[in-house]
């Protein structure tokens, strides 16, 4: 550690040749010490104005058009103004180059904070991470959603705005259950998507006669001899996408409103890994960008100054206040992630007995990184908690676990703690909380009665009887029968098969059912 | 935000308040989401509980349970804000006032004066004192005329010092003075003269005159739906002009000018005479407001009912006194709420404006019986058209 290099600047100013140097300085840091893996960076600096834009668009550079974007930006806008929020730093897309926004207004030490984070961290996290591997596309994300905003906005004048925008509506209410949860056989692959979705059209315009409009049809297909497990296997039932179901299967669908279904799911798919692994992909970018400043610090090319600047910010970010502090609001990724890597580099690097014991594979090996990468690369949030979070950090962060049933009038149980008894319990628990598989409910297409009225059936399998929101279920089943044209109906079922509530709506008459 | 009824508002009062708010309602965006259950949670921050702890759930006492913010909850607060003038931009978006009355008045122009800088020319009464002052300021800093109390500290020191500084110092005082008298306080370069041009002036106020009938005949549900459209046209009118004047005219068979108050709360009774109500807005306008200055609006609240003897005077009046000097005419014959606009029979104020637009007249008619109805009448009465208006009563 010698203090040769020259400062990478001075004071609070920036300007882009010094934005050049910073990142070229963190990129060596990252590459040759940390030895991360990394897509090609790319650093644009924008106005908060611009920010608020990103948020209202997912973060994303381009968007397709859809009112309720607009409604988010009015909201943060509100906000904003007000002074009721403060904006990010940065925000990172997930593509290749991998695009990194920086807020105009940030100092030159929160530049090199936020390069390090979000062009290094989040970076090599998104390249790395199994999860993103498999369920994104980041070569081809810009290009399917320019080509998402184009075909929107083609489908606004073929069909009119209205029709287009009642069925993003529709289909932005059931975004949650368009996900494949389950990888399939093959990859995505973004970039073919628009092709296919012009060669079908081109199909279509080729293929169509308006004879066969009069052409008599014979008498249908006994349906009597298919039974209704097999009916069941033709449709792919049960099934859980419930776009896909719609996209595939929903009767009076015009193609280009199944086309606005398969983007809608495209893109809750892109984010679905995002939701999985926030603990993680914020405490490794968090990582990341601590080793890097610190590192920079020692070398001389951040004075003490602007490195207790750094610090006053970082404290600032992974700060965790207690469940009975005003500001509390669950826990903060940041601080959760950043404090179990940093507990992992200390397992890794100088364990106790209790960490032998518990962490026999990783504990004294003496190659943080190494275990690090191999982390980043193979967990998400549940498993990475329920496989690292060490007991040590428990009694740091003096966890418990509340278990609150109804039925009990007493009141709220402390189920577990930080001790001998707990560790486990705790960290079960902790994990669970971040198992997609528990915090969605889960909904299936069970069944749809296509000889009779041709009613779409679905179930949720209730979970320790949490039920769904009245109001908002009906809304959103409301537009799912519109999608689906006929009627819609869902039952709530607990554990052991008694139903708990019913839903049956009938679509309305929209210009989507048209 | 309080939001005052009509009823208990003024007319200039509409666009008073700096917000509009427009609540999430038909904007919300539903997902599935789960309530209730059992409820499983690992929190920070233990201080004293132990396993096995029972924590009572109001939140009072030790510790209890934190309130987790609901998922919607933020949102629900949520408005749109919309400033005034967007909101009134967007409400009147596609009107606009009508062309019929674009005679020579609409484009009657005045002359004013503008300022338009300085010029080193000028009359004397026009001098810019502070910006001679600052020139002169200026010139006298850079041609380094002596300070009075510069001259006034040698000679001090002249005063009192021995007599070889003396000569030295009176050669100084000697060249100082002379430079002093050299370079003026004011020098006529440093003059600056205000300048002004002449440009025409467009016709930027407006007047609308409120005519309406007071008679025992109009009830308070009538004067309501009057009011409103009165407030629709004001709104629609200070949009474009810069200035906005309203005449009160309530007439029985007897018309006055009254303020605002009297004008929809006072109580009246007495028969009808319209041609009244029509003679004093004539007095009014020809009196104080001269049709080249100013741009001249009337809407006409009434029931329809007139006195027979008086259609022959109120009709020439209208067409011969009052149409030839006024941009826009509207007639709003208002009746009983449920009434349907086809169940009312022709009044005799209707037939009489009826037979005068078939001869030619530029009058605006409509009838109202409901307050839903106002904003699509008025609507309809300044729709972006390319056309004349058209006859569709």
């Amino acid at each position: 550690m010698i203090a040769t290099a020259e400062r990478l600047f001075e004071g609070a100013d920036w300007d882009f040749p010094k934005l050049q140097r910073i990142h070229d300085a963190c990129e060596e840091i990252a590459r040759s010490e940390l030895g991360l893996d990394i897509y090609p960076n790319q650093i644009e600096v924008i106005t908060a104005e611009q920010m608020l834009d990103a948020y209202s668009s997912a973060g994303m550079p381009l968007f397709y058009k859809h009112w309720s974007f607009g409604k988010h930006f009015a909201h943060h806008e509100a906000f904003y103004r007000k002074g009721l929020m403060g904006l990010a730093y940065e925000i990172v897309i997930n593509s290749s180059p991998c695009i990194s926004y920086l807020m105009e207004e940030n100092t030159a030490t929160m530049q090199t904070l936020v390069i390090a984070h979000a062009a290094f961290g989040h970076n090599h996290f998104f390249k790395n991470n199994y999860l993103f591997k498999q369920w994104t596309d980041a070569e081809g994300i810009l290009d399917y959603l320019d080509f998402a905003k184009s075909y929107v906005a083609q489908c606004e004048e073929r069909h009119g705005r209205l029709a287009v925008e009642q069925t993003l509506d529709a289909a932005h209410a059931l975004m949650s259950h368009g996900i494949d949860r389950y990888p399939g056989k093959k990859n995505l692959d973004l970039r073919a998507e628009e092709k296919r979705a012009q060669e079908r059209r081109l199909h279509e315009e080729s293929a169509f006669n308006d004879l066969w409009r009069t052409v008599p049809t014979g008498p249908t297909k006994s349906a009597e001899s298919l039974s209704a497990e097999r009916r069941r296997k033709l449709l792919g039932l049960p099934q859980e996408n419930l776009l896909y179901f719609l996209e595939k299967a929903a009767p009076r669908l015009q193609p280009w409103q199944r086309e606005l279904l398969r983007i809608v799911r495209h893109i809750a798919q892109y984010f679905y890994p995002q939701s999985q692994t926030k603990v993680m992909n914020e405490g490794t970018a968090t990582y990341v960008h601590y080793r890097i400043m610190t590192r920079l610090h020692e070398q001389g090319r951040i004075s003490d100054g602007n490195f207790l600047e750094f610090l006053q910010s970082h404290t600032n970010v992974v700060f965790q206040p207690d469940f009975d502090d005003p500001r509390f609001s669950g826990f903060n990724p940041y601080a959760l992630g950043f404090a179990m890597m940093q507990d992992i580099e200390r397992i890794v690097s100088n364990p106790d007995d209790e960490d032998r014991e518990w962490f026999p594979d990783i504990a004294g090996t003496g190659d943080v990184m190494a275990v690090l990468r191999n982390v980043w690369a193979n967990y998400r949030d549940e498993s990475f908690i329920s496989q690292f979070l060490s007991p040590r950090l428990i009694r740091r962060l003096r966890m418990f676990h509340l278990h609150d049933d109804p039925e009990e009038t007493a009141g709220v149980k402390v189920d577990a703690i930080h001790d001998e008894r707990g560790y486990r319990r705790v960290r079960r628990e902790l994990a669970r909380q971040y198992d997609v598989g528990f915090i969605d409910p889960n909904i299936e297409v069970v069944d749809v009665d296509l000889a009779g009225n041709r009613r779409l059936m679905l179930r949720h399998a209730v979970v320790k009887g949490a039920r769904l929101n009245e109001a908002d279920a009906k809304r959103v089943l409301q537009h799912l029968a519109d999608l689906w044209s006929y009627d819609v109906s869902l039952v709530e079922v607990d554990a052991a098969d008694n139903v708990l509530k019913e839903y049956l709506l009938t679509p309305r008459g929209l210009a989507a059912a048209a | 935000m309080t939001v005052k009824s009509s009823q208990d508002r003024d007319i200039k009062d509409v666009l008073e308040g700096g917000e509009v708010g427009i609540p999430l309602e038909g904007m919300s965006e539903p997902r599935f989401r789960r309530e209730g259950g059992t409820r499983d949670m690992v929190l920070p921050g233990n201080k004293k509980f132990v396993e096995g702890d029972v924590l009572p759930r109001s939140g009072e006492g030790s510790g209890g349970r934190p309130t987790k913010p609901g998922e919607g909850d933020g949102e629900d607060a949520f408005r749109f804000v919309l400033s005034r003038d967007e909101f009134v931009d967007l409400f009147l978006d596609d009107l606009e006032l009508p062309d019929l009355a674009k005679r020579k008045l609409a484009e009657a122009e005045s002359d004013g004066l503008r300022r338009a800088g300085y010029s080193t020319s000028g009359s004397p009464a026009n001098i810019s004192v502070s910006r001679t002052v600052r020139l002169a300021m200026a010139r006298r800093i850079a041609l380094r005329r002596p300070r009075p109390e510069t001259i006034a500290q040698l000679e001090a020191e002249i005063a009192d010092c021995d007599e070889a500084r003396r000569v030295e110092l009176m050669a100084e005082l000697d060249a100082l003075k002379a430079k002093f008298r050299r370079i003026p306080y004011i020098d006529p370069i440093d003059i600056r003269y205000r300048r002004f041009e002449t440009m025409p002036k467009p016709v930027a106020q407006a007047v609308m005159f409120c005519l309406m009938d007071v008679s025992g005949s109009m009830s308070e549900h009538m004067k309501d739906l009057a009011k409103r459209f009165y407030m629709l046209l004001y709104v629609f009118l200070t949009r474009r002009y810069r200035h906005v004047e309203i005449v009160f005219i309530r007439h029985t068979d007897r018309a006055e000018e009254v303020d605002e108050d009297t004008f929809f709360h006072g109580p009246a009774s007495g028969g009808t005479l319209v041609s009244s109500a029509l003679q004093a807005m004539h007095d009014i306008v020809r009196s104080r407001f001269r049709p080249a200055d100013w741009n001249i609006y009337a809407a006409q609240a009434s029931d329809g009912d007139n006195s027979r003897s008086d259609g022959v005077v109120a009709g020439r009046l209208l067409t011969e006194m009052i149409l030839p000097v006024s941009q826009f005419f509207a007639y709003l014959e208002v009746g009983e709420t449920g009434g349907s606009t086809f169940d009312m029979p022709d009044s005799s104020l209707w037939s009489l404006y009826q037979r005068l637009r078939a001869d030619g007249a530029p009058l605006s008619m409509r009838k109202v019986s409901d307050r839903s109805e106002i904003f699509p009448v008025f609507h309809d009465l300044f729709q972006r058209r390319r056309k004349q208006e058209k006859a569709a009563p």
